[in-house]
């Protein structure tokens, strides 16, 4: 694949094979990411596609330009500059989410990455921003609201400070929806997301032993990720901000998805679970920190009410099938 | 819109009109045929039913032929997925087992005699507003209880649990299963949109652990009820309950030794604590539910606490007449 340092373009200023010189565009960051591949081939039919990732991304459709490059390098301006003017909307998927790399670096990519994005949006007149956050944000709590609507308080890094800089992203974009009314922007913050994508909850139901805590069995709510990107096509219409919690079809027991998937519980009484989880991830034996194991204890659980009357978004995959989504891997996601 | 949460999503939509082009078909292994009904039991794991699976069949047949010979909990209208849940947890399965000790308690050790179930409306929100008392809760089991058995159609009745029940082993999903919620105005709103019946203690831990020289005496109602009851259009039935004080009658509450191990009271009873766990026994009283007319209250629900306090007296009132009806009616506390 063709880095970004040899210029095949130096010959065209303006565009790339396949985005025609006035064509409008859209810019998707975290383009190479299973979920910005996703949303990458959903969106190239319709617009010229602009992903900017730091990764490669291989088999992409023809008329997708990749802009190989870090999104908090100063160069990545030269992406909006090239396209000022035509950028119809702004993905923002590019997060990273890998929680052994350290505090620091989580920070520098998320916020400081994102508040650039944001800036350059500002400053290109991007007038629509998409930003995909999560339901994490609001964590599980003893306390919850069965269904929380998106005015709920963010405490999701009170007992996971891990992922505070989610949190505080989250709050950045929230507040750049208040002080920039004339870019319409949308967070949207989806239930677990399954299918082919390399996350938590996926990579828990793709266990093959699954621990779960002894007498605690809380109701979750899952999405299909064909789904979140439909609700991220929605939000790109003109006229559509605010924020929406996506929630998919239905909310079951942990138990009853583990059914589902014949797995096999193996129930840890939860004074041990912690310690145990612990050891294991300083051990680098797994990849889940221990607060994750209140996502199996307390329910996290959010309304989808504004997401369906304001955007018009309904899941559209049955919950048996989301649920087989979650093992059923397709060629992107990681062997079981 | 809660109710779509719970209606599975049409199968033989096309739900691929929006997919991708497919550079990288994926193998296909989306089953052609539904996959068979899932069995009964969710609790145990595993693919083959295990040897706790099938007796947990058994237990489920005779369940079936003895306690809920008319399948009363099918009647019940809350709508489930197809995975037999709805979106608070509640389950019909989980509901059928805990019957099997719940009836015997309910028909043979309290001998539960209703009053005017009928006057419960049977569809649409509604509030039960009933008094408490007895040291342990056992009041609403058999109000919840007497609606499912002996309220023609039966309904379901949710109560409202203290909200750290969630984080007790156990009990933490099995008040879900059995339909109960977490005591959070919000699920309670949620709950009554959906047009379900909700039953609330307005005196609360006041009622419940009450000293036995107040008994059927009203302690101070909160509230809250009254707000939302205004706030959605929900109509008010008074609920009495007579016996329910005698199961349990407590000489004094040691709030202080409540404070040291986490309770909300320590009641001293003439069995407990002299009897150790066992003395926490409710005695065999007779219980008689006594249920009144709907009322309906009509303001703003945002007035004053004076203002709410006239409408909430006015349900006091109403219950206490029940009680005196009650206890005029009573020969006997044990039967």
């Amino acid at each position: 694949m063709a880095g970004p340092e040899q210029d095949e373009r130096s010959g065209q200023p303006n565009g790339t094979p396949g985005i025609g010189p006035d064509e409008p565009v859209v810019i998707v960051t975290g383009a190479a990411g299973n979920l910005g591949r996703r949303l990458t081939r959903r969106l190239h039919r319709d617009y010229g596609v602009v992903g900017i990732d730091r990764r490669p991304f291989p088999n992409r459709p023809k008329d997708v330009a990749l802009e190989q490059i870090d999104i908090r390098r100063n160069r990545a301006e030269n992406v909006f500059r090239r396209y000022a003017g035509r950028i119809k909307a702004v993905f923002h998927t590019g997060i990273l989410h890998d929680m052994r790399k350290p505090a620091s670096e989580h920070y520098s990519f998320n916020l400081v990455g994102t508040t650039q994005v944001l800036n350059f949006c500002v400053r290109y007149k991007v007038p629509k921003f998409v930003f995909l956050s999560s339901a994490n944000v609001y964590g599980p709590h003893p306390h919850n609201a069965q269904f929380l609507t998106e005015d709920a308080p963010l405490r999701g890094s009170e007992g996971f400070p891990m992922i505070r800089d989610l949190v505080a992203v989250d709050h950045a974009v929230s507040s750049f929806l208040w002080k920039r009314p004339e870019i319409d922007t949308v967070i949207l913050r989806p239930v677990h997301i399954v299918g082919a994508v390399k996350n938590a909850p996926s990579n828990y139901l793709r266990l093959r032993y699954v621990p779960t805590l002894l007498g605690f069995d809380p109701m979750v709510q899952i999405i299909h990720v064909e789904d979140v990107v439909e609700a991220m096509v929605l939000s790109a219409r003109p006229g559509v901000r605010g924020i929406f919690n996506l929630t998919g079809p239905g909310e079951v027991p942990l138990s009853a998805i583990l059914k589902e998937l014949g797995k096999v519980r193996v129930p840890v009484p939860h004074p041990l679970a912690k310690p145990l989880l612990r050891f294991l991830w300083n051990s680098r034996l797994t990849t889940f920190p221990e607060p994750e194991l209140d996502h199996i204890r307390f329910i996290c659980m959010v309304d989808g009410a504004r997401a369906r009357e304001v955007l018009g978004f309904e899941a559209k995959r049955s919950l048996r099938d989301t649920i087989h989504a979650a093992v059923e891997a397709g060629p992107l996601a990681v062997p079981r | 819109m809660p109710a779509d949460r719970s209606v599975p999503a049409d199968r033989s939509a096309p739900a691929d009109r929006s997919a991708p082009p497919a550079p990288t078909p994926r193998p296909a292994p989306r089953r052609s045929a539904p996959p068979p009904p899932p069995p009964r039991d969710v609790r145990f794991g595993g693919g083959r039913p295990s040897l706790l699976g099938r007796l947990g069949g058994l237990v489920d047949e005779w369940i079936a032929r003895r306690v809920d010979p008319d399948d009363r909990l099918k009647q019940i209208q809350t709508p489930t997925n197809e995975f037999g849940f709805d979106s608070f947890g509640f389950n019909r399965d989980f509901v059928r087992r805990a019957l099997l000790p719940a009836r015997w308690i309910y028909r043979h050790y309290f001998r539960v005699q209703c009053f005017g179930t009928e006057k419960v409306p049977p569809v649409g929100r509604v509030f039960l507003i009933a008094n408490h008392s007895g040291q342990l809760p056992l009041d609403a089991a058999m109000i919840l209880l007497s609606m499912l058995f002996d309220k023609q159609p039966p309904r379901m009745v949710r109560t409202m649990v203290e909200r750290w029940v969630a984080q007790i082993p156990f009990f933490s999903y099995l008040f879900a299963r059995w339909g109960q919620i977490v005591g959070i105005p919000d699920n309670c709103r949620e709950v009554l949109e959906n047009e379900e019946a909700i039953l609330v203690f307005p005196e609360g831990v006041r009622g419940i652990s009450k000293t036995f020289d107040r008994a059927y005496e009203l302690q101070e109602f909160g509230l809250g009820f009254m707000r939302l009851a205004l706030e959605l259009g929900v109509p008010i039935v008074p609920v009495a309950v007579v016996g329910a004080e005698e199961q349990a009658p407590a000489l004094a509450n040691l709030t202080r030794v409540g404070d040291i191990i986490g309770a909300p009271a320590f009641p001293v009873t003439p069995t407990f604590p002299l009897l150790g766990p066992l003395g926490l026994l409710p005695y065999p009283v007779k219980y008689r539910i006594y249920y009144g007319e709907p009322m309906r209250f009509d303001g703003d629900p945002n007035d004053e606490d004076d203002t709410l306090q006239e409408k909430v007296d006015a349900v006091k009132a109403e219950i206490q007449a029940l009680l005196q009806r009650g206890l005029a009616e009573r020969e006997h506390i044990f039967w």
